[in-house]
C-alpha cells in the first residue's frame, strides 16, 4: 500500500491472494487482511483452510522473524492486529461449523504479580488458530483462578505467561499445587514468557516450554494428540 | 589513561547517576572506571549478557573487582552465569526500579496498585527515545492501549529533585493516560553498594 502500486485484491487468483495476505500481514495492514479474507471466504474456501494457510501461516512467519530481531514489538502488535481483524470474519463461521476441528480448550493466563500480556494474547491467538477454544483468564491471576477455570472448562490444556523474574517463580507454585491436587497428572502445563527457558521449565516440572506463539502452537497440538 | 582498581560495567541508565554518585562519595577515575552499554538492551535483554560477557572478556583482567550496574533485567539467569565466570558482582534486585526505590518500598508501591509504571530520572529525560520511540507509539499511536491498558499509575521515581524533570514526568503521564504520582526515592541501593566499593 505504502509504495504506492494499489493492488487489486480481487483481482489476484487465489494462491497469489494468499500470498499478498501473508505480506499484508506481516505488514500489519488490517483493513487489506480483512478484505482478503472476505473475498476467499466469498470465493467459497473453508473457514479453516483460510485460517490456516493464510492467517497462521503469516503468523508464523512473523514469529520467525521477531525471534530472529528483525521485527519488534510494536511491528509484531501490528501484526497481531492485521490477523484479528481477519479472524473476526473467520470466528462466527468456525463456531458454527460442522467439521470444526476443536482440539479442546486451552486455558491460558498472565500469572499473579504480573500484568504484562502481549506474548500471551500473542499465544491465544495462535492456539485458535490451531484449532482450540481459548479461554483467557487475563493478567495477574493467583492460583485460585487456575484451579477454579479448571473446575469450570476441563480444559485439554493449561498454559502459564511470566514476563518478570520476579513472578516466573509463582508458575512452580501453581505447578505444585495442581500436582497436590492430582490434576497435574492428567493436565499438560505449559509455560511461556521472555525470561524462561527449558532449563527452568523443567525445574518447576512444567509438562512444557513454549519459546515462541507458532512452536507452543504445535506443541499444544502434540499435548492433545498424546492425551488422546 | 589511567586505570582504576574497580570497574562498573553498567546499564547506560545509570551513567548519569553514577558520575554523580562517583563524585558525592569523592571516589576518583583511578578508583572506579566506569563504562556503560546502551540503555536500548534493557528492550532486548537477551543482548544484555554477551555485550557484558564481551566487555568483561577484554577488561577484566585490568581491574580488582567488578561490579556490574545492572540489576536481574529479564536476562532469566543468563547475566549471573556470566558474572560467576568472571567473579563479577551486580547489584542484588530484579530491575533499576527496585534498587532505587528500594526492595521494601517497591513491593510496596506495587502491592499498592499493580497497574504502576515507572520511570526514572533517566527514563523521563529520554522518555520520548525510549519509551515513545522504543515501543514504536509515534508510528503507531493507537497502540497505546496495547501497552497501557492494564495500567493506572505512572509513578515517577525521582533521583534528583528537579521541577523541570517533574514536569516532563507529569507530561509523560498525560500522554499514556495515567494517573501521575510523583516518588522522590533518591539513588536508593545503587548509593550503598558504589560506597561499599569506595571502602575497598
Ligand atoms: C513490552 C514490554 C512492556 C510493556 C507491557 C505491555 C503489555 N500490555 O504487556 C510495558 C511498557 C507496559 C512494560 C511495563 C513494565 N515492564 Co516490561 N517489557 C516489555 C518488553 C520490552 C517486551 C515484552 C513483550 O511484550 N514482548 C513481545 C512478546 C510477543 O514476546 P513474549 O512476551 O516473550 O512472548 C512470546 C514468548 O515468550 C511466548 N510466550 C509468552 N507467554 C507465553 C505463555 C505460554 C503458555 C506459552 C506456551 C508461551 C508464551 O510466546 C510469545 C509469542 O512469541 C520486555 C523486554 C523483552 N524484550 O522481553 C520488558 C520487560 C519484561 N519489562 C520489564 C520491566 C522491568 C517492566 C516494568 C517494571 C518497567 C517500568 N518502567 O515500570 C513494567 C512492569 C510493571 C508491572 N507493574 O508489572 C523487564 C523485566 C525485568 C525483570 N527483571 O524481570 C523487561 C525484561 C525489560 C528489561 N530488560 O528491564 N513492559
Amino acid at each position: 500500500m505504502s509504495d504506492g502500486e494499489d493492488i487489486i485484491l480481487r483481482d489476484l487468483n487465489d494462491a497469489d491472494l494468499v500470498e499478498q495476505m501473508k505480506d499484508d500481514l506481516y505488514d500489519g495492514l488490517a483493513n487489506e487482511v480483512h478484505e482478503a479474507t472476505q473475498i476467499l471466504l466469498d470465493r467459497g474456501w473453508d473457514a479453516n483452510d483460510v485460517l490456516s494457510d493464510a492467517l497462521v501461516e503469516g503468523m508464523r512467519i512473523v514469529g520467525i522473524d521477531f525471534r530472529d530481531g528483525i521485527l519488534f514489538v510494536p511491528e509484531v502488535l501490528q501484526c497481531a492486529g492485521a490477523m484479528k481483524s481477519g479472524m473476526e470474519l473467520l470466528r462466527p463461521i468456525l463456531a458454527n461449523s460442522e467439521n470444526k476441528a476443536s482440539l479442546g480448550t486451552y486455558v491460558i493466563g498472565t500469572v499473579k504479580g504480573d500484568i504484562h500480556d502481549i506474548g500471551k494474547n500473542l499465544v491465544g491467538m495462535m492456539l485458535e488458530g490451531a484449532g482450540f477454544e481459548v479461554v483467557d483468564l487475563g493478567i495477574n491471576n493467583p492460583v485460585e483462578n487456575y484451579l477454579a477455570a479448571i473446575d469450570k472448562h476441563n480444559p485439554s490444556v493449561l498454559g502459564m505467561s511470566a514476563l518478570l523474574t520476579t513472578t516466573m517463580p509463582y508458575m512452580g507454585v501453581v505447578i505444585e499445587e495442581l500436582d497436590k491436587r492430582g490434576i497435574l497428572a492428567n493436565l499438560p502445563v505449559m509455560v511461556g514468557g521472555a525470561p524462561l527457558n527449558q532449563e527452568f521449565a523443567d525445574a518447576i516440572n512444567a509438562t512444557s516450554y513454549g519459546r515462541d506463539a507458532a512452536v507452543s502452537a504445535e506443541l499444544a497440538r502434540a499435548l492433545v494428540g498424546r492425551n488422546r | 589513561m589511567r586505570q582504576g582498581r574497580c570497574l562498573v560495567l553498567a546499564c547506560g541508565a545509570l551513567a548519569k547517576e553514577i558520575v554523580a554518585l562517583k563524585a558525592q562519595l569523592g571516589l576518583s577515575d583511578e578508583d572506579v572506571a566506569l563504562q556503560c552499554l546502551p540503555a536500548e538492551l534493557h528492550n532486548r535483554p537477551r543482548e544484555i549478557a554477551p555485550r557484558v560477557d564481551e566487555v568483561l572478556t577484554a577488561r577484566r583482567h585490568e581491574f580488582d573487582r567488578v561490579l556490574i550496574g545492572y540489576g536481574e533485567c529479564g536476562t532469566g539467569g543468563a547475566l549471573d552465569e556470566v558474572l560467576a565466570r568472571h567473579d563479577a558482582q551486580r547489584l542484588p534486585h530484579a530491575h533499576c526500579y527496585e534498587f532505587f526505590a528500594g526492595t521494601t518500598q517497591f513491593a510496596e508501591i506495587v502491592e499498592a496498585e499493580l497497574g504502576s509504571f515507572f520511570l526514572t530520572d533517566y527514563l523521563v529525560r529520554n522518555f520520548e527515545r525510549l519509551v515513545i520511540t522504543g515501543l514504536g507509539l509515534d508510528r503507531f499511536p493507537h497502540l497505546r492501549d496495547s501497552y497501557f491498558g492494564n495500567y493506572r499509575d505512572l509513578v515517577y521515581l525521582a533521583q534528583l529533585d528537579d521541577e523541570a524533570l517533574q514536569k516532563q514526568a507529569r507530561a509523560a503521564a498525560e500522554r499514556l493516560g495515567l494517573n501521575y504520582v510523583y516518588r522522590k526515592v533518591g539513588y536508593g541501593d545503587l548509593a550503598a553498594a558504589l560506597a561499599e566499593i569506595g571502602h575497598v
